[in-house]
């Protein structure tokens, strides 16, 4: 766990008085709104349909459990007793008082804590492999590069000011669980020939207006030179990345309309300037970082393997949950949690106070007190022994949390919508709620099997519809809500952009149109074990048009 | 003089301290229900809430001032867009704790 130095906290205290200041001077009048509102959103605040947002930065999805305590706390004094978990890996406050934000950053930052870029068109809060530091198939863990890039980025003087906001995702292994080609830079930690450690390059990946995912100019970048690199991409993009049009200002439009080729040129010649310079990393500073990131001390707990088997033939319900919401670690006698925020019809992402106090005791009980928050919006607990997965699950069954669809249909992206958002057109929540309701039965669910449904409310794509198997977006058409549906998209290292099918459906058609396609997969699978993507990949779009519009699909 | 009917409209706005919505009633002061909001039903009357609109955002009492059209209801005023209707009747959903409590368990 990354534990804040002299200067961090220095840092963030700075920054929390400067906006008391600021609030206080907004909100006695002496400066005006427009003058206020980009010092604002430098401290993660937005003004949403109904109240302020707080978007708090979760940096690469780690926290313990002081600091999620400190959520749950800030959840029940300050707003309305829940936060949302969002696709950054962030956690969103609905309702939060602008007289009361500098009171929340003042207790956020006891924690080591903040809301610093998590707004605005900088560098924002950098994202990683949720399972980072625990994977059985990671290289390296991702996260002391994320905060090596967090320290470099916050406040950059030359990149505080961008053409438009910038994203950047590490993941650790092959198996890519960070989305990296849908992020304006992705980086995979990988190892050459000769076993040391550097990284794949990839830009210009994204979602949002025009989805374009992202291209690899580097197959193997060292290590240590990380920040010259990423430094060299963002002067090329700070130079020629459009400011005249903001739906053209990001760096996959300009990789999309200079081509790769070119501006991976523009980046080497950059890089040349940079590359030896201040900007390389010394293998001191490398594995100081790193040194904060050092994994738990896990003692063998090999009695944990019978004690499993045991309780999975005795409970058939642990059992599921054993099946769908655990993964191998590391060290045999542990395993990686994911604590699904995905009840049947509830909200996507959200957890009440309640459930995040328990979240913060179990991974103090069980789980070395490390928590994760993933970009699919569940919770992670890392490393749990095997031994301790039976008295886990029966805590989270008292707190509500251990519904066992991990991967399954029910566990469903979906940003918050025209519900709260100030920009979206139409709802996303009440969708998600339907669907998961209609497919809620878990052997109709295990029947399916993996399948993941992601939900946005406009175009921004906050719920990352266009990576959605089965993607929807809503719109708003003559005054009224209407679904589009897309799919084929994945987020993974073998992402695709999901293909719109056809016209869009009501409000109250969605979820037919939902178990069509589900239908239509059970029909064409060759076997179980081929799980939609495969099996759209394998037959196409046809089929499932068909099944919704009788072969006469339109354009929405 | 009253000027040309006009379509029915009400001013809207988010107040500036914890940003609830607000709409502006017939008393002049800004209101936390749609059913109490002044309704300009020509031309000089939304001129006036407009006015007023400007006023409030000078004087710091509130931010994201605007103009919606309503139609009138035996129910009350209501918005032609549901962006508006959300913004006057709050979310379309139960908050967190009580979908969790809801919520199945079963899968």
């Amino acid at each position: 766990m990354y534990r804040y130095d002299e200067f961090d906290h220095a840092f963030v205290a700075a920054r929390v008085n400067q906006f008391r200041d600021q609030v206080e001077r907004r909100l006695s009048g002496e400066i005006s709104e427009d003058a206020f509102k980009p010092l604002r959103l430098m401290n993660g605040v937005y003004l949403q349909l109904h109240a302020y947002m707080l978007r708090v930065a979760i940096p690469y999805g780690t926290l313990n459990g002081r600091q999620m305590r400190k959520l749950a706390h800030i959840a029940r004094v300050y707003d309305r007793g829940y936060g949302h978990f969002t696709t950054r890996q962030n956690i969103q406050y609905n309702w939060p008082k602008l007289s009361d934000m500098p009171a929340i950053l003042e207790e956020l930052a006891e924690v080591e804590m903040h809301a610093i870029q998590t707004s605005g068109n900088c560098i924002r809060n950098v994202t990683a492999d949720h399972f980072a530091g625990a994977a059985a198939d990671e290289v390296a863990d991702p996260r002391p590069y994320a905060e090596i890039l967090r320290q470099w980025s916050s406040v950059h003087p030359e990149f505080s000011f961008l053409p438009r906001k910038f994203k950047i995702a590490v993941t650790g292994s092959e198996r890519d669980r960070a989305a990296i080609q849908v992020h304006d830079i992705g980086l995979q930690l990988k190892k050459d020939e000769e076993g040391r450690l550097g990284f794949a390059v990839w830009i210009g990946g994204g979602q949002g207006r025009t989805p374009i995912l992202a291209k690899k100019v580097r197959d193997f970048l060292p290590e240590a030179d990380l920040l010259s690199y990423v430094t060299a991409i963002m002067r090329v993009y700070n130079l020629h990345g459009r400011r005249d049009n903001k739906y053209k200002a990001r760096i996959k439009i300009l990789v999309h309309e200079t081509g790769v080729e070119q501006l991976s040129a523009e980046i080497e010649a950059e890089w040349e300037h940079l590359k030896d310079g201040e900007l390389k990393l010394p293998a001191a500073d490398i594995s100081a970082i790193n040194a904060y990131f050092a994994p738990p001390a896990l003692t063998d707990r090999a009695e944990g393997w019978g004690e499993l088997a045991e309780w999975k033939k005795s409970d058939p319900s642990f059992a599921d949950w054993v099946g769908r919401n655990v993964a191998p670690h590391r060290h045999p006698d542990y395993a990686m949690v994911t604590i699904s925020l995905k009840p049947i019809g509830g909200i996507p992402g959200d957890a009440s106070a309640d459930q995040m106090d328990a979240v913060a005791r179990l991974a103090e009980e069980f789980a070395h007190d490390e928590i994760r928050v993933t970009h699919e919006q569940n919770l992670v607990l890392p490393h749990v022994a095997l031994a301790d997965l039976e008295p886990l699950y029966r805590a989270l069954v008292a707190d509500g949390l251990a519904t066992a669809n991990a991967g399954l249909i029910t566990d469903i992206i979906a940003c918050p919508g025209l519900d709260y958002c100030a920009l979206a057109n139409a709802r996303s929540i009440p969708v998600a709620q339907d669907i998961s309701n209609r497919f809620g039965d878990p052997a109709r669910q295990a029947d399916i099997g993996d399948l993941k449904i992601k939900i946005s409310g406009c175009i921004n794509a906050c719920g990352h519809h266009h990576v959605g198997h089965i993607g929807i977006l809503g719109v708003e058409k003559k005054g009224a809500e209407l679904y589009q549906i897309s799919l084929g998209g994945s987020g993974d290292e073998k992402a695709s952009i999901g293909e719109i099918i056809g016209r869009g459906f009501e409000p109250e058609r969605i979820t037919d149109a939902v178990e069509t396609i589900v239908d239509t997969y059970l029909e064409s699978r060759t076997s179980a074990e081929e799980t939609f993507l495969e099996c759209y990949r394998r037959i196409g779009a046809g089929p499932f048009k068909t099944a919704l519009y009788g072969g006469a699909a339109e354009a929405a | 003089m009253k000027t040309a009917p006009t379509k029915t409209k009400v001013l809207t706005a988010n107040r500036l301290t914890d940003g609830i919505s607000v709409w502006l009633g017939a008393n002049g002061e800004w209101v936390f229900s749609l059913k109490d909001a002044f309704l300009a039903r020509h031309e000089d009357a939304v001129a006036a809430i407009e006015a007023a609109g400007q006023q409030a955002l000078a004087d710091n009492r509130v931010v994201d001032v605007n103009v919606i059209e309503i139609e009138e209801t035996a129910s009350g005023p209501r918005p032609f867009r549901l962006r508006e209707r959300i913004r006057a009747d709050g979310p379309t959903i139960d908050y967190a704790p009580a979908s969790a409590a809801q919520a199945s368990q079963a899968a």
